[in-house]
């Protein structure tokens, strides 16, 4: 079939067919990421703010938040103070704003804590079979025992204080993220170009840190905003009943633990904090289901 | 009025990163009892357009337009009730997938017998034992006792089987199969076409085989279309398409085909393939859709694409170059 | 089918022997001299001594603690160091309340959940599964103590339809017993019915994309046999997991939903417990929860086979 000479004039042209659908904005960069991925966006400037908001506390037309000052108790709120005064007459607005700087830290180094055992914890798991066994049970054993129940059992035994609090949520975090961890490292065991490496002689650390971490941190990141948004729901329940943080100083749930007392004639003494405490969560929340989808959507049956 | 006549039919997904047109102006019909074929590579849009026409298509991020007539009824324009009345009733399909196209938690006979119940209104009991006679009818052994198992107790071979009874419980007008052997053993697939070709004589239904082999092409069926990047480019009998295939894309495509022995016999000739790839879907094409893997390219076809000219009696094919027999008129 | 049976109970007792070390440990973990830790601030020595002789200090650690294990076999949970009552005991007038609020929310919660999840994943996109996606990122981000004074607030003392607090023992009848329990469970059930619904709709989301459902489809099937019939069963399985995982949650929250609603049940006994430092009562207190807890999971996973064929023991 060598292409004899044609008239191109003479030549049936097919009809061109019709979009039948607008066409797709193709965005990129950036802005386009945040454009595909709403939540992020808005858990994350939600949470830069809370950030900010905690660091620049003493700027944000706050007192100070421990000043007692039993002449002007449970003031409603008005033009000076904005949240009212609770029952000892400290400003709520400045307890409030003083309180973002133990909900978030207590938030974010649980997270980092239970992340950083729980991946040790379960890439030992995933790969010492001996030890699976009796880590896995004693893993099993520790999520038998509600974790809001296990970090209050131990908060029972410690006298309150910032840094028990945090030791106590990630112990009872702990558990889920090994599990998740463990998951990983024996599905990516599995894996063809791991059995390779082991094939080819890859001594275990190198595997280790070539292989498995680099695939854990997709998961990992997801897993520990949720922890850090559970830690700061379990911080303001045991601060709540009294067994989290010291009264004296100021955090989300000490506040409402104060204002529970007063919570039907002075609801305002609980509702700043619940609000700010429930911004800050559903900011976190939003931002690990953004990254959840935006990483790997076929994790989202997973966690 | 052929059974089935479907013009222009386009479906066009949206995507993240644009719209895949998957179809773009498809145009064929089927008349009752026939056989045709739709053959292409994956991704041609062969299965898009089988889903079309029974409507499977999920809407968003699908949309299907043009007009697909059944009997003379345009089916894209009938209610979701109307539709249902007619899948599975007048129009069947049998899937790729006999591992994963039936239900786990749901008996064999429990799966027959729901296509019975919908459409010919039978009761639980009166479903079963058609469910039985059915499971007879497509070769299973000992049916009274299949009938109660779940899938997962059957072989490939069997849950194919049971694909077609259930595709054929109601005596529909038009049997639609997509890759209906692909998935199955050799031997099993030899077996699944020969029962399909019994059932077409008993039935007397119109079959559309969706395939890339074009083995079961040639054991099958009358009509060849040959599908390319969501066109068709091709069409014809099957004596006339593999003794003179006009497009080059179909030239290429038997030109891939193994032939059997061909090593034994002597003329040992290397296995063609078509260079390049297919091009991407999501923007529109100027000129022919084949031109970037086309051995014959010229700068013709890369401005103005081919429309679909009869060649010869009853074979059309979308190329500029393909030599015209004088057509008897 | 008995053997596994046999095998998944056996499978439970390393659990929970494990759980009640670590409870019986709990006192041991913690910095400085159990007996004084124990006793509390405002103890003599004698005090401090007297707790020491009752808690065997001077025997090797696993003696103590089976001893202990052999005790709790008996029935025998210990003495509560502050109202010197057997904690069996004071469990037992606790029990019902707790009881009545976790039945009743386990109720609520899954004739809510699991069509609200279904219907997002059907109608997957729209409005719908948005504002169902929406009420469960909400649901996990507001402690269960502040829904429970929202809803208190609004319920109670804005519109005065249900009663403010407190519990009415089923003896009274089941019209004060559920009005008293309409509030609690809404409030403790909120982040469960958030975790069931998000399992539904993410399962039945990946088995409507699965080839049986396009079989069905292709079928005439109507939407309502595709989603019930055809999906929910092939979803039941991590659904009916993720409820029996989530009792966790409502243990939880029922500690601290009943010190918002003035509940007497054993989360209360534990709160208090916990502000005595009474660790009969909060050892006595986790080892039950644990233990059902345990016990529920097992029951579920004995039930599978109910849902998928497939599960062979």
């Amino acid at each position: 079939m060598s292409a004899p000479a044609i008239d191109p004039t003479k030549v049936a042209a097919a009809a061109p067919m019709p979009d039948i659908m607008p066409p797709v904005k193709a965005r990129k960069g950036f802005w386009g990421f945040m454009y595909r991925n709403p939540t992020i966006a808005v858990g994350g400037t939600i949470l830069l703010l809370m950030v900010l908001m905690a660091i620049f506390a003493p700027y944000l037309g706050t007192t100070d938040p421990t000043a007692l000052a039993p002449a002007r108790r449970t003031r409603e709120p008005s033009a000076q103070y904005w949240f009212g005064t609770d029952m000892l007459g400290r400003d709520v607005y400045s307890r409030v704003i003083y309180g973002a700087r133990v909900s978030l830290f207590v938030g974010f180094a649980v997270a980092i804590c239970a992340s950083i055992v729980g991946l040790a914890i379960g890439v030992v798991s995933g790969f010492v079979r001996w030890a699976d066994g009796i880590i896995m049970r004693i893993m099993d054993g520790l999520m038998s025992i509600p974790s809001i129940l296990l970090a209050i059992a131990l908060m029972a035994l410690t006298r309150g204080s910032v840094g028990n609090v945090i030791l106590a949520i990630t112990v009872a975090e702990i558990p889920r993220v090994s599990r998740l961890v463990r998951g990983v490292v024996l599905s990516l065991r599995e894996q063809p170009y791991v059995d390779a490496a082991v094939a080819a002689g890859t001594r275990t650390p190198i595997i280790i840190w070539r292989h498995i971490l680099p695939n854990t941190i997709a998961p990992m990141t997801v897993q520990a905003t949720y922890v850090c948004a559970s830690a700061m729901i379990v911080e303001s329940i045991l601060s709540f009943i009294g067994a989290g943080t010291p009264p004296i100083i100021p955090s989300w749930g000490n506040i409402m633990a104060e204002g529970r007392a007063l919570w039907q004639v002075k609801p305002y003494i609980v509702f700043f904090p619940a609000l700010f405490l429930s911004i800050t969560v559903l900011a976190v929340n939003l931002l690990g289901d953004g990254l959840r989808d935006a990483l790997d959507p076929r994790m989202a049956k997973r966690l | 009025m052929a059974l089935l006549e479907v013009e222009n039919l386009q479906t066009h997904f949206r995507a993240q990163d644009g719209v895949n047109r998957a179809v773009d102006g498809v145009t064929f019909h089927v008349n009752a009892g026939e056989t045709v074929a739709i053959v292409g590579e994956s991704g041609c849009g062969k299965s898009v357009t089988a889903m079309s026409i029974l409507r499977l298509i999920p809407e968003p991020p699908g949309k299907i337009a043009g007009s697909i007539r059944f009997n003379g009824r345009d089916l894209l324009k009938l209610s979701d009730k109307e539709m249902r009345s007619i899948r599975g009733n007048e129009i069947s399909m049998i899937f790729q997938e006999p591992m994963t196209s039936l239900n786990p938690v749901l008996t064999v006979g429990k799966q027959i017998g729901e296509t019975l119940r919908l459409h010919q209104g039978m009761s639980a009991a009166q479903a079963e034992a058609r469910a039985v006679e059915m499971l007879k009818l497509v070769g299973i052994p000992e049916p009274q006792r299949r009938v109660k198992e779940y899938p997962h107790q059957l072989s490939g071979g069997m849950r194919q089987r049971v694909m077609i009874a259930i595709a054929l419980a109601c005596n529909p007008k038009l049997l639609i199969a997509d890759e209906p052997t692909t998935a199955l053993d050799v031997t099993i697939q030899a077996q699944i076409l020969d029962l399909m070709r019994d059932l077409k004589r008993t039935v007397g239904a119109a079959i559309v085989i969706i395939t890339h082999d074009l083995g079961v092409v040639a054991e099958v069926a009358e009509r060849v279309i040959v599908m390319y990047a969501g066109r068709k480019v091709e069409e014809a009998s099957v004596g006339k398409l593999f003794r003179t295939p006009r497009h080059p894309y179909t030239q290429g495509l038997l030109g891939s085909m193994p032939k059997l022995g061909s090593s034994l016999t002597g003329d040992e000739t290397r296995l063609q393939e078509i260079p390049g790839l297919v091009p991407s879907l999501k923007r529109k094409l100027d000129g022919c859709v084949f031109a970037s893997r086309c051995p014959y390219t010229t700068d013709l076809c890369r401005a103005v694409a081919p429309a679909l000219e009869e060649k010869d009696d009853g074979h059309v094919a979308a190329c500029h170059y393909a030599p015209k027999e004088a057509v008897a008129a | 089918m008995f053997a596994y049976i046999v095998r998944r109970v056996l499978a439970t007792i390393p659990v929970m022997a494990i759980v009640a070390l670590f409870v019986f440990s709990l006192l041991y973990i913690a910095p400085g001299d159990p007996a004084a830790v124990i006793a509390g601030d405002q103890a003599t020595p004698e005090d401090v001594e007297r707790i020491r002789q009752s808690l065997g200090l001077d025997r090797p650690y696993l003696v103590r603690f089976g001893e202990w294990v052999f005790r709790i076999l008996r029935g025998d949970l210990g003495v509560s160091i502050f109202t010197n009552l057997p904690v069996s005991l004071m469990i037992q007038q606790r029990i019902e309340p707790t009881l009545s609020l976790m039945v009743v929310t386990l109720l609520l919660a899954v004739t809510i959940a699991v069509p609200m999840g279904v219907v997002a994943a059907w109608k997957a996109g729209t409005w719908i599964d948005n504002a169902v996606m929406s009420f469960a990122v909400l649901s996990f981000s507001v402690p269960v103590f502040v829904v429970g004074y929202l809803l208190a607030y609004i319920f109670a003392l804005e519109l005065d339809w249900l009663p403010v607090q407190g519990y009415t023992p089923f003896s009274n009848g089941f019209g004060p017993w559920i009005q008293n329990l309409i509030l609690p469970a809404v409030a403790l059930g909120s982040v469960y019915i958030a975790l069931i619904a998000r399992i539904t709709r993410a399962t039945m989301l990946e088995v409507l994309q699965q080839d049986y459902i396009r079989t069905a489809r292709a079928k005439g099937a109507g939407q309502r046999s595709i989603l019930f019939l055809h999906a929910l069963k092939n979803a039941a399985v991590p659904i009916v997991t993720v409820i029996g995982i989530g009792i966790a949650l409502l243990i939880g929250g029922a500690v601290v939903t009943e010190s918002v609603f003035a509940i007497p049940g054993l989360g209360r006994l534990t709160v208090d417990a916990i502000l005595r430092r009474d660790y009969p009562v909060i050892q006595g207190v986790v080892l039950l929860f644990s233990f059902v807890y345990v016990l529920v999971n097992l029951a579920i996973d004995l039930l599978y086979t109910l849902f998928d064929p497939r599960i062979r023991y």
